[in-house]
């Protein structure tokens, strides 16, 4: 029995995407990187304490002083060891692509909470995106945008928002039968019952695929410093080509900083909605 | 008097593609025959009624027997599969959209089970919700959500969450958002029956006199019948999604139309539905004030009994005359009761509930006489009548 063509369709594919949408893709990923290299610069403009004063005061208001101290040691720490250059590019790469998640995510996650059949349609679309090896999507992030942090985001954010969508969808769907009969009861617009009551019911479970969203583009920081991301991966990788091992742990051990922080961070802001203890 | 909302051959068939279940209801094939053959539930079953303007309506069944569908067809939270519903002269069944959100803006508000309060959203918030999506400005809605929940009752906790609230007082917030829009119909699916006992009777007399002050259109359900009976100005029982009665507590209690809701009507306390007007007796025998202390005596003997009522010429009620009393007067003499001071027993209106006669009689050594406004004697009530009433099953036949 003859292979079926299957590399050589998506060969194909791919092609005429690029021969179709090369210039505009061009363009798009000029736009792009223009952002993402601004906030870069705005981040470098800053002085490196300033930035850890601001994470203290996020950790402050989103958890209590506990995290504004633990992440002021984390990032003093990661000073320390000279890497805040790398530190702001991991970030700048989880900001924008945790963002681009987030703006096509969450909408997508609305869509399939509140119409079962945009929920059957993606489905099996998140299950495949999240199961492929991640590094397969480097190949057509390469294709697309050549070497550099636009295709680091992209593959990034193929890799991260499936759990922004689902638990936005799911927490949609799990707001109470009787508040949705409130909004309606009441007269509401669709988009009143969206923006009054769904969402704000549903936000507790939204953070929580942001965090989750976070958590991932995080894992992807090695892979993506393959084709150019920069930061803490482009530490790990250049350690592991030479061998030098303490570097390699430095670098894995400032991710693993970083991940704590914004893990505890993105919690925090999620059980604020939750718990509302307001004083008596 | 005039109707309020008239609803006529409602149906309502749960699933897509009612068309055959419709039919079959038409040819009056059984609800079960219907689930077997299509799948689908009947919901309500060609169900016609009217309520009128200020009163309350109740709601009565069993769980599952259609009552919340019946409500929510009223607002078209569902949609009711054919038949028409006529509020104010509009058939609401036929409005578009954005005329059902303005009829629902506008018209009624709905007070939930659950209390369904939005957590996220303070007490004032809350209450508040129907006029913000209204569209009313922040501070005029303010207002009103401050003044109504200062008339339910919760003046001080504006600024609380429902998570700091009480059961009772979460479901005054869900009384206070269901009055602040100004609605003149307020439907209400269960709403107290999540509170403890005590909290629920507080909340039913909180309702009765928030009414007496709005005479709104009340539709309330229920499945407990003390609860039907004390609110219902009208009751209408559900079964299965067809209506069995509709009437008044009295019609309700006294004429039940079948062994379904003599069921039901057995278990209530009776001593707070049936009236005085419903035990007391013919009063007879009586004596006028003509009569002198012999024939008084002649009566009592006749009929074994050891007091009786005296009456003058139109039969306005002038007192009781005992045995003793009779003889002495005998005795002294006296040849008609007019000069005698006779002792005045206790006396109640005919549409007095028993159970507040029960202590009185009790006390009381003379029976108590039943007059009507001219104090015209219409009945006697001896505790006889009143502990066969409550131990009767009218209507039913005992074990059904
Ligand atoms: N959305 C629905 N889909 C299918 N069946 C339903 C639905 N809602 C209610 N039913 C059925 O309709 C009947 C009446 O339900 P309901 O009005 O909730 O009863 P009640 O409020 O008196 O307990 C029940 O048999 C119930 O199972
Ligand atoms: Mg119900």
């Amino acid at each position: 029995m003859p292979k079926i063509p299957l590399a050589e369709v998506v060969d194909r594919i791919v092609d005429w995407f690029t021969d179709t949408f090369g210039n505009s893709l061009d363009a798009f990923s000029d736009t792009f990187g223009d952002i993402i290299k601004g906030l870069q610069n705005l981040l470098a403009f800053l002085p490196w304490w300033v930035i850890i004063i601001i994470f203290a005061l996020l950790a402050w208001k989103a958890s209590g002083w506990k995290l504004a101290v633990g992440s002021t040691l984390g990032l003093l720490f990661i000073y320390n060891l000279k890497l805040w250059p790398a530190f702001l590019d991991t970030l700048v790469l989880v900001i924008i692509s945790a963002l681009v998640c987030i703006i096509i995510g969450i909408p997508i996650g609305i869509m399939a909470g509140r119409n079962h059949k945009v929920n059957r349609l993606i489905t099996p679309i998140l299950d495949f995106m999240q199961t492929m090896p991640s590094f397969v999507y480097l190949i057509p992030a390469l294709m697309f945008f050549g070497l550099g942090k636009v295709p680091a985001v992209f593959a990034t954010v193929i890799f991260a928002m499936p759990p922004a969508i689902r638990l936005t969808s799911l927490g949609i769907r799990q707001v109470p039968e009787d508040l949705v009969e409130v909004g309606e009861a009441f007269g509401s617009t669709p988009w009143q019952l969206l923006w009054k009551i769904q969402l704000p019911v549903a936000l507790p479970t939204i953070m929580a695929g942001i965090n989750q969203t976070m958590m991932l583009s995080l894992s992807m920081v090695v892979i993506a410093a393959m084709i150019g991301a920069g930061g803490f991966g482009a530490g790990v990788l250049y350690a592991i080509g030479q061998m030098k091992i303490g570097m390699g742990f430095e670098n894995g051990v400032a991710v693993v900083i970083m991940a704590i922080i914004l893990d505890r961070l993105t919690q925090g802001v999620g059980r604020s909605f939750r718990t509302d203890d307001k004083d008596n | 008097m005039s109707e309020k909302i008239v609803v006529k051959n409602l149906v309502k068939v749960f699933g897509g593609h009612p068309q055959k279940a419709l039919s079959m209801l038409k040819a009056g094939e059984p609800k079960d025959e219907i689930l077997k053959e299509t799948g689908l539930t009947v919901g309500i079953n060609d169900v016609s009624f009217t309520i009128n303007q200020g009163e309350i309506f109740v709601v009565m069944g069993l769980s599952g027997s259609g009552k919340s569908t019946i409500l929510r067809c009223l607002n078209r939270l569902i949609e009711p599969s054919s038949g028409s519903i006529t509020i104010n002269g509009t058939d609401i069944t036929k409005l578009k959209d954005k005329d059902l959100r303005v009829f629902r803006q506008e018209r009624t508000a709905m007070v939930f089970q659950q209390f369904a309060l939005l957590p996220h959203r303070t007490v004032l918030q809350n209450t508040a919700y129907g006029l913000e999506v209204k569209g009313v400005e922040k501070k005029q809605r303010e207002d009103k959500a401050v003044a109504v929940l200062e008339m339910v009752g919760l003046k001080g906790y504006e600024d609380k969450y429902p998570d700091q609230l009480s059961g009772g007082m979460k479901q005054r917030v869900g009384l206070a958002r269901a009055l602040s829009n100004d609605s003149d119909i307020l439907l209400m699916d269960e709403a107290f029956s999540a509170l403890d006992p005590l909290i629920r009777e507080e909340m039913q007399d909180e309702l009765l006199s928030l009414q007496q002050k709005m005479n709104k259109t009340i539709v309330f359900i229920t499945h407990d019948l003390n609860e039907a009976l004390k609110l219902g100005d009208r009751i209408a029982f559900l079964r299965d999604g067809a209506l069995v009665q509709v009437g008044t507590p009295e019609d309700i209690t006294n004429n039940p139309a079948n062994d379904y809701i003599v069921k039901f009507v057995r278990g209530v306390d009776r001593s707070k539905i049936l009236t005085t007007g419903d035990v007391m007796k013919k009063p007879q025998p009586f004596i006028t004030t003509r009569d002198g202390p012999g024939v008084a005596l002649r009566i009592m003997k006749e009929h074994g009994i050891s007091s009786v009522f005296v009456v003058d010429r139109e039969k306005h009620l002038k007192g009781v005359i005992t045995v003793d009393l009779a003889v002495e007067s005998r005795n002294a003499g006296i040849q008609s009761l007019q000069d005698v001071e006779l002792p005045q027993g206790p006396v109640v209106r005919e549409d007095v509930p028993i159970q507040e006669t029960l202590g009185i009689i009790a006390e009381s050594k003379l029976p108590m006489g039943v007059v009507d406004d001219n104090h015209k004697l219409i009945g006697i009530i001896v505790r006889g009548s009143i502990l066969a009433a409550l131990s009767s099953d009218k209507g039913g036949d005992g074990d059904a």
